[in-house]
């Protein structure tokens, strides 16, 4: 933990957990999906299921999908503004196996018809995890540049990523690959040291057998 | 951070010949790759937030449960009428970590130090000091380095989740960042910030985390006022050249086996304790806690 881990964040209360998490939880899907979103079914599991509410976890996760960030003084009113900006949403309980406790699934519908499916975690002091992407696990923090691709489970997707950032001088901190079946949709995550220049992420949205990239700098947050 | 003792910290200190809390600024310019000025004006950015909290409480306000809220405001009109049994400066203590303990249950913001539960302890001995002009600013910045310094070696060693550790990681924790603080502040030595770290962690080992409903309201609001009294007391203990008999290292050491010897259901899931009494299931139960229809 570094050092504003322990004095910090700043950020609206009760609960590092349940509320600064899950606004994070929220922001992130909405960075995920690069839309604003038009409607979101959410579920929530295990802690944030059974004390969720006296938390302000539902109030936070919607803040989070209207773009604000743990410390926006609006988070209490988030319903509110939801209505104002056209956002519909839906809470249920769901128990998810094998889940972290104080994880949140979310079904979320942008205004221009993308679709997308999180499940994340709140793992503590506000810090989260990315569980699951449309039924696919990933597991990453969201706290570095990170660059989500989804192709055809074929060969050359890897190499053609890992060699443009090598080209253009960007160190891969982590990576995972998952894929749903051999030959079917695969997913890989790369966390990087440095960002990942605009037009890099635009060549990789054209090549044949690459289905959707997905890149935001969790430093800047 | 590169240091996993308080023990390093001092000897680093003492080699290089930089007060305590250069060395947490030096390693954490090492860890980040940031500018000096970049770390501090975040520091004095958090020192800012905490400032801001204190002045945005508000004493009508009521927690979403109603269990909370006011008890800062009533403090403080007590206090106008006569001076508290602990004397004037205690009872701002006591009123300031009412205050802020208050504004995060009402989801005002606030700075987590180190958690959200436990956000009142450090600006509770702080906000009062400062104001009484006990200290410039700047001081009061280099202060929060050492907290956060005391801090960091705790969430390494042992824990600062209250589920992981119990209270005792959280205002434990959290009393005993305050106590080096203030130590450093009234001109402590190294050894001495240690000390009465050790001191306030010591007096508050074996803490549970007991919540009614598991919100963050009981008993968290009000034991942020007994992490800043112990604070206080340590503080002046270590001052005063007492010293604690087991290592300031070792003290965090046994709380994380205290914590991890805890049952459960004291560890922030709202079973035990407090939370398990007659009246702490009562309000659990009252309290509209389902989201199985929609919103």
């Amino acid at each position: 933990m570094n050092l504003f881990d322990i004095l910090g964040p700043v950020m609206v209360g009760p609960s590092s957990s349940h509320t600064a998490g899950a606004v994070r939880i929220g922001y992130i899907a909405r960075e995920l999906l690069q839309d604003e979103i038009a409607s979101a079914d959410i579920y929530l599991h295990g802690s944030f299921a059974t004390t969720g509410k006296g938390h302000g976890t539902d109030r936070a996760l919607i803040a989070g999908l209207l773009g604000m960030k743990p410390d926006d003084m609006r988070i209490p009113d988030s319903f509110a503004i939801a209505g104002k900006q056209g956002l519909h949403f839906t809470f249920q309980t769901k128990n998810i196996k094998d889940a972290h406790p104080n994880t949140a699934l979310l079904l979320l519908t942008g205004k221009n018809g993308r679709t997308l499916e999180v499940q994340a975690a709140s793992i503590g002091g506000g810090r989260i995890m990315i569980q699951k992407l449309d039924g696919i696990d990933v597991n990453f923090s969201s706290e570095k540049p990170t660059l989500i691709v989804h192709n055809l489970d074929q060969p050359g997707h890897v190499a053609e990523v890992t060699s443009m950032l090598s080209h253009k001088s960007v160190n891969i901190a982590t990576m995972q690959l998952y894929r749903d079946k051999r030959g079917g949709y695969a997913v890989m995550v790369l966390e990087t040291d440095q960002p990942v220049p605009a037009e890099s992420i635009k060549w990789l949205e054209h090549l044949e057998g690459i289905i959707k990239v997905t890149y935001f700098n969790g430093e800047e947050e | 951070m590169s240091y996993t003792s308080l023990k390093e910290i001092i000897s680093e200190a003492g080699k290089r010949q930089i007060p305590f809390w250069e060395v947490i600024l030096q390693d954490d310019l090492e860890e980040r790759k940031v500018t000096k000025e970049a770390s501090m004006g975040q520091m004095k950015a958090t020192w800012e937030a905490i400032i801001h909290a204190s002045g945005n409480y508000e004493g009508s306000l009521k927690s979403s449960s109603n269990l909370v809220g006011g008890d800062g405001k009533r403090m403080a009109e007590y206090m106008k009428d006569k001076e508290p049994l602990t004397g004037n400066f205690t009872g701002e203590v006591i009123t300031e970590a009412l205050r802020m303990a208050e504004s995060n249950a009402c989801m005002k913001r606030i700075v987590a130090a180190p958690t959200a539960g436990a956000c009142g302890v450090l600006p509770a001995v702080l906000v009062p000091y400062y104001k009484h002009g006990k200290a410039e600013e700047s001081r009061i910045v280099e202060a929060l380095y050492v907290a956060a310094g005391i801090g960091q070696v705790i969430a390494y060693r042992a824990s600062i989740s209250g589920a992981a550790g119990g209270c005792q990681a959280e205002i434990g924790s959290a009393s005993a960042m305050a106590a080096g603080a203030l130590t450093y502040l009234e001109g402590g030595n190294n050894r001495q910030i240690c000390q009465s770290a050790a001191m306030a962690l010591k007096n508050l080992l074996g803490l549970v985390c007991d919540p009614v409903a598991g919100l963050v309201e009981v008993p968290c609001v009000k034991r942020n006022v007994i992490g800043a009294m112990n604070a206080l007391s340590c503080a002046d203990m270590a001052l005063a050249g007492i010293e604690s008999r087991i290592p300031p290292d070792q003290v965090i050491d046994a709380m994380k086996e205290v914590g991890d010897k805890m049952d459960s259901t004291l560890r922030e899931t709202g079973l035990g304790g407090l939370a398990a009494t007659q009246r702490g299931m009562e309000i659990a139960e009252q309290l509209d806690l389902c989201y199985n229809q929609n919103i």
